[in-house]
C-alpha cells in the first residue's frame, strides 16, 4: 500500500515542480519589459560607455595640437608582449642644444593585452584610455596606429 | 601490393570508441574524451588535454613581475582577479611588502564578486547542457549588474589586471559601493527563482541525483579541491585552512555536504552564492581609507629563494610557486591549478554510468579548460 | 455557378465548386480536379504554416530568455524564415562516400508524406474537411507512426555511429509513446461512441469533452499532451537531436534542403499533435458552448469556426513550445521508464473509469 502512495506522490510531486518552473518563463513571456537585448547599431547615439572604460591606448592632445610625450621609451620597456615601439629623432632646441624628440609612438592595437601598464608607468601620464570600441577593420594594417598626431610637439613646461 | 592490404581484426573488447570534443558545446572549451561504450553504457574514459596549451609558464620566465599579472588573468579566466591575487602575494610575501587595509578590503570584495560571477555562468553553462536552454539567459542577465560594477571601477568586465605588487592600479570608483548593494539587494530576490526553475525541477532531480559519488578518500586522492571536493565532504576551503588578506577577521561558513553526488556539487555552489553575499554585506560598509597602493620600486628583485602562497579560487585551490634567483625575472614558475586535478576524477567517477551523464558529471565539476593546459 | 461563401459554413462553397466542374466535364475529370486543388491548397498551407511556425518559435522563445528574436529582416522580422529557406536551398548537399544512396535520399521524403497525409484528415471548420473516414481517429494515428521509418531510414543510411545511436534512440522511443497516444484518444472515442473526426467534433456542440468529461477527460488530456511532445522529439525529449550530446543525432548528414524536410516535418507534426488535441478534446471548431440552445452560445457563435480552431490550435501549440525552453532534458532509459511505468498504467486504468462512466452516464 506505501509503495502505491509513494508512486501517487512522486507523480504529485514532480508535477508541481514542472508547473513552478512553467510558472517562471510563462511570467517572462508576457512581460516585454524584461528584455535586456539592445538594438544596437541604431541605439549608437544613446549609448554611454563608462568613463574609465579600456577601449585603446590614446595619446591626449590639446587645442595647440601638444601632447606630454618625452620619448622617455617606459612605456615600451613595461608593455609585456612589444605592442609599443617608440621612434624618436634628434632636433635642435631653441638654446641649440640637441635634444630627442618623439617621432613616431606606434601602438600595435592588433597585439594589446590591455594590462594598462604604459599608462601607469609614464612619467609624464602622457597616455590615457580611449572609449572607443569599435575596432573591427578588414585589413590587419589598420590597427597599427600612430598615437601622435601629425605635426604636434611637446606640451612647453615639459621641454 | 596485395601482402599489404592486412585483415583488421578488432580488439579482443570489440569497444565501440565515441570521440566527445575537442569542438563539442558541452565541453567548456577544447577538451577531448575518448569514451569506450557498450550500448549505451561508460566502460571506459580518457581525456585528452593539452589543445589550448600557451606556454604561460615558459612567458613568466621572460617577464617582469608587474608584467606576469596580465598572463594569470588568463588562466581560469573567470576566476580573473584571484589569479592576479595570488601572484601579487606571493610577490608582496618574498619582498615582506605590507599592503594597507584598505587594499585588503577590496582585493577580498574583488574575490567575492568574482566567485559569485563566476558561479553564475557555471549554472547557466549547466543548465544549458542538460537541455533547459533558458536558464543560460537567465544567468548571463544577471551576471552583467557585476560585470557593470567591473567595468565602472576598472575598465574591463572578466579580466581585470588591477592587481599589481604593492596594491591596486587605481582606486574604486566613488559609486562602487552603491552599486554592490543594489546587486546583492537584486540576487538575493533572483537566486530563489533559480531554485524554482532548475533545482527543484523532477526532471533535473532524475538526471543528478545519486549520478557519480565521489568519496572522501577518492577526492583527497585526486587532489580534487573547491566546491567539488566541499561536496564530498573534504574540507579544502583555503579561506579557511590557510587565511590570506583579510579572511581571518571575517565571519563566513565552509558549505561542506557529504553526499558527493552530482547534485550536491551543484548545491554546494548555490549555497556558496549566497555565502558570498554575506561576506559582501559585512565587507561593503566598513571600507577603510587610505592608499590604494604601496610605493614600490620600479624594478622589483626578489631575494633568491622559493616562495609559495596558495588562494582560493571559484574552483578549487591555486598554487604560486616562484623559484626566484635574485633577478627581476623570476626563474621558473609553477601554477598548480585546481582544474587540472578536478579532471582526472572523471576516469573514476564516470564508467558505469550512461553516456548523457558523462555530460552532466563534467558540468558539475566546472572545468575550465585554459586552467588545464595554461 | 452561385458562389456561396459562407464563413460559417463551407459546405455550400464546395458543393458549388463540385456542380460547376461537373456541368463542365465528365465526373471522372471533375473529380481529379479537384483532387489536383486539394493537394495545391495543402502543399500551400503546409510550406506557409511552417514558415509562420518556425518564425513564431523563435520569436516564443527570445520572449522567454528576455531578448528580441528576429526583428532585422523584414518589418519584425518576419521574412526571416524565408531568408533561412533561400540559403538552405542554396547549400551543397554533400554526399556520403559509403551511405546507402538510395534510402539516404528517400528518408526525408518518407517523413514529409507522413506528416502530409495526416494533415488531409483533420477538420478545420463545417464542410472544410478533406477526409472524412468513418475511422478518422484510427488513420491518423496509424499514418504519423509511418515517420519513424523515416528516422530509423535515416540514421542507418548515414554510416556514422552518431546517426545510428541518434537514430535507435529516436525508434524506441517513438514506438513506445505511440502506446499512450493511441489510449488516450481512446477515453474520448469511449465518450463520444464514434471515431470519425466530424462526429467527435459534432457532438462537442453542447460543451467540450475536457469539460464534460471532467477528471478522466482531463487526465487523459495532460497524458496526450506529455506524450504526443514525445511523439515529435520535441522538448524535453529531444534527446534524437540533441544538440549538446551528440551533435544533431540522426539528421547530422544531412545538408541543404533534405535537412529543411526534417526540420519542416518536425514543426508540421506539431501542427498535426495540436490539433489532434484541439479536434478531440477542446472542440475542433466549434465553439464554447454550455448547454444548448442559451444567449451565451449565441455569442459565441458569432466568431467564425475557423478562428476558434487556428486561436485553440496556437494555445496548445504555445503550451508545448514551453515545454521545450523551459525544462531540461530527459535520458533515454528515463523516457522509457516514464512511458512504461507511469503513463500506462494511468491510461490503462483511466479507460476503465472512463468505459464504467459511460455504462452509468454519469458524464455531462
Amino acid at each position: 500500500m506505501k509503495a502505491v502512495i509513494d508512486y501517487f506522490k512522486d507523480i504529485f510531486f514532480g508535477l508541481k515542480s514542472l508547473w513552478a518552473g512553467m510558472r517562471i518563463t510563462g511570467r517572462y513571456f508576457v512581460s516585454p519589459r524584461s528584455i535586456v537585448t539592445q538594438k544596437y547599431p541604431e541605439n549608437r547615439d544613446q549609448l554611454q560607455m563608462f568613463e574609465r572604460y579600456k577601449g585603446e591606448v590614446i595619446m591626449p592632445h590639446d587645442d595647440n595640437n601638444q601632447h606630454r610625450c618625452t620619448g622617455c621609451g617606459i612605456c615600451q620597456l613595461n608593455c609585456p608582449n612589444g605592442s609599443i615601439e617608440i621612434v624618436t629623432r634628434k632636433e635642435l632646441s631653441p638654446e641649440g642644444k640637441e635634444v630627442r624628440v618623439i617621432d613616431q609612438h606606434i601602438y600595435h592595437l592588433d597585439m594589446c593585452t590591455f594590462c594598462g601598464l604604459c599608462v601607469k608607468t609614464c612619467p609624464s601620464n602622457a597616455l590615457i584610455f580611449g572609449l572607443d570600441f569599435e575596432h573591427a577593420v578588414f585589413d590587419r594594417s589598420k590597427l597599427i596606429k600612430i598615437l601622435n598626431k601629425p605635426g604636434s610637439s611637446l606640451k612647453k613646461e615639459l621641454k | 601490393m596485395q601482402e599489404e592490404v592486412k585483415n583488421i581484426i578488432l580488439g579482443e573488447d570489440e569497444d565501440y570508441i565515441i570521440n566527445v570534443g575537442p569542438q563539442h558545446p558541452s565541453t567548456h572549451g577544447v577538451l577531448r574524451f575518448e569514451v569506450s561504450l557498450q550500448g549505451e553504457t561508460i566502460k571506459k574514459v580518457v581525456p585528452h588535454c593539452g589543445y589550448i596549451h600557451r606556454g604561460i609558464e615558459k612567458m613568466c620566465e621572460r617577464d617582469t613581475y608587474p608584467q606576469i599579472i596580465h598572463l594569470t588573468d588568463r588562466m581560469d579566466y573567470l576566476s580573473a582577479h584571484i589569479n592576479n591575487e595570488a601572484v601579487c602575494l606571493c610577490v608582496e610575501k618574498a619582498l615582506e611588502v605590507e599592503v594597507p587595509e584598505h587594499v585588503t578590503y577590496i582585493r577580498a570584495m574583488l574575490d567575492e564578486l568574482t566567485r559569485i560571477a563566476s558561479h553564475q555562468l557555471w549554472w547557466c553553462a549547466m543548465g544549458m547542457d542538460m537541455g533547459a536552454l533558458t536558464t543560460f539567459f537567465y544567468g548571463l542577465r544577471d551576471r552583467e549588474q557585476i560585470l557593470d560594477i567591473f567595468e565602472e571601477s576598472f575598465g574591463t568586465r572578466l579580466i581585470q589586471s588591477v592587481n599589481t605588487p604593492g596594491g591596486l592600479m587605481n582606486d574604486i570608483h566613488p559609486g562602487f559601493q552603491k552599486r554592490v548593494k543594489e546587486f546583492i539587494k537584486y540576487f538575493r530576490k533572483k537566486l530563489p527563482e533559480y531554485d524554482q526553475l532548475l533545482t527543484g525541477n523532477v526532471i533535473f532531480r532524475e538526471r543528478t541525483e545519486g549520478i557519480a559519488p565521489m568519496s572522501r578518500e577518492d577526492a583527497i586522492q585526486f587532489g580534487v579541491t573547491g566546491p567539488s571536493g566541499r561536496a564530498s565532504g573534504f574540507s579544502c576551503d583555503i579561506r579557511k585552512v590557510d587565511p590570506y588578506g583579510i579572511y581571518p577577521k571575517i565571519h563566513f561558513s565552509e558549505m561542506l555536504r557529504t553526499e558527493g553526488d552530482t547534485l550536491s556539487r551543484y548545491k554546494v555552489r548555490i549555497d556558496e552564492m549566497y555565502e558570498s553575499m554575506n561576506i559582501l554585506e559585512q565587507l561593503v560598509d566598513n571600507i577603510p581609507e587610505g592608499n590604494f597602493a604601496v610605493r614600490m620600486k620600479a624594478v622589483l628583485r626578489l631575494p633568491a629563494g622559493e616562495f609559495y602562497q596558495r588562494v582560493e579560487t571559484a574552483r578549487g585551490e591555486l598554487g604560486v610557486f616562484i623559484v626566484s634567483d635574485g633577478n627581476k625575472t623570476p626563474y621558473r614558475m609553477k601554477f598548480r591549478s585546481p582544474n587540472f586535478s578536478n579532471l582526472f576524477v572523471i576516469t573514476k567517477l564516470a564508467p558505469g554510468y550512461k553516456i548523457a551523464d558523462l555530460i552532466a558529471i563534467s558540468g558539475s565539476l566546472d572545468l575550465v579548460i585554459p586552467d588545464i593546459d595554461r | 455557378m452561385i458562389m456561396s461563401f459562407n464563413i460559417y459554413d463551407f459546405s455550400g462553397l464546395t458543393r458549388s465548386i463540385d456542380n460547376g466542374l461537373r456541368e463542365i466535364m465528365s465526373p471522372g475529370w471533375a473529380i481529379f480536379i479537384e483532387l489536383a486543388i486539394i493537394g495545391l491548397v495543402f502543399l500551400i498551407f503546409y510550406a506557409l504554416l511552417g514558415l509562420f511556425l518556425v518564425y513564431a518559435e523563435r520569436k516564443v522563445c527570445a520572449l522567454i530568455q528576455n531578448r528580441l528574436g528576429p526583428n532585422r529582416v523584414g518589418p519584425a522580422g518576419i521574412l526571416q524564415t524565408i531568408a533561412d529557406l533561400i540559403k538552405l536551398l542554396m547549400k551543397e548537399l554533400i554526399p556520403l562516400k559509403n551511405a546507402d544512396k538510395l534510402l539516404f535520399n528517400i528518408a526525408p521524403f518518407i517523413v514529409i508524406i507522413a506528416s502530409f497525409m495526416a494533415i488531409a484528415a483533420i477538420p478545420f471548420a463545417r464542410g472544410l474537411h478533406a477526409i472524412d473516414f468513418n475511422i478518422g481517429i484510427f488513420y491518423v494515428i496509424a499514418v504519423s507512426s509511418l515517420g519513424v521509418v523515416g528516422i530509423l531510414l535515416a540514421g542507418w543510411s548515414s554510416n556514422s555511429k552518431y546517426s545510428l545511436i541518434g537514430a535507435m534512440r529516436s525508434g524506441a522511443q517513438i514506438i513506445s509513446y505511440e502506446l499512450s497516444v493511441g489510449l488516450s484518444l481512446l477515453t474520448i472515442i469511449v465518450f463520444a461512441g464514434t471515431m470519425q473526426l466530424s462526429g467527435i467534433v459534432e457532438s462537442q456542440a453542447n460543451g467540450w469533452w475536457i469539460f464534460k468529461g471532467h477528471i478522466p477527460a482531463v487526465v487523459a488530456f495532460i497524458i496526450f499532451l506529455i506524450a504526443s511532445t514525445a511523439e515529435t522529439n520535441r522538448g524535453p525529449f529531444d534527446l534524437a537531436e540533441a544538440e549538446s550530446e551528440l551533435t544533431a543525432g540522426f539528421h547530422t548528414e544531412y545538408s541543404g534542403i533534405r535537412f529543411a524536410f526534417f526540420f519542416l516535418a518536425e514543426f508540421m507534426n506539431m501542427f498535426i499533435v495540436a490539433s489532434m488535441a484541439v479536434t478531440v478534446f477542446l472542440g475542433g471548431w466549434m465553439p464554447l458552448h454550455f448547454g444548448t440552445d442559451n444567449a451565451f452560445n449565441h455569442i459565441m457563435d458569432f466568431i467564425p469556426p475557423l478562428v476558434w480552431f487556428f486561436g485553440k490550435t496556437f494555445v496548445v501549440i504555445y503550451l508545448i513550445m514551453l515545454f521545450k525552453w523551459t525544462f531540461p532534458r530527459l535520458r533515454i532509459d528515463q523516457l522509457l521508464t516514464l512511458e512504461w511505468k507511469y503513463l500506462l498504467p494511468v491510461n490503462l486504468v483511466n479507460i476503465l473509469v472512463v468505459a464504467f462512466l459511460t455504462l452509468m452516464e454519469w458524464h455531462f
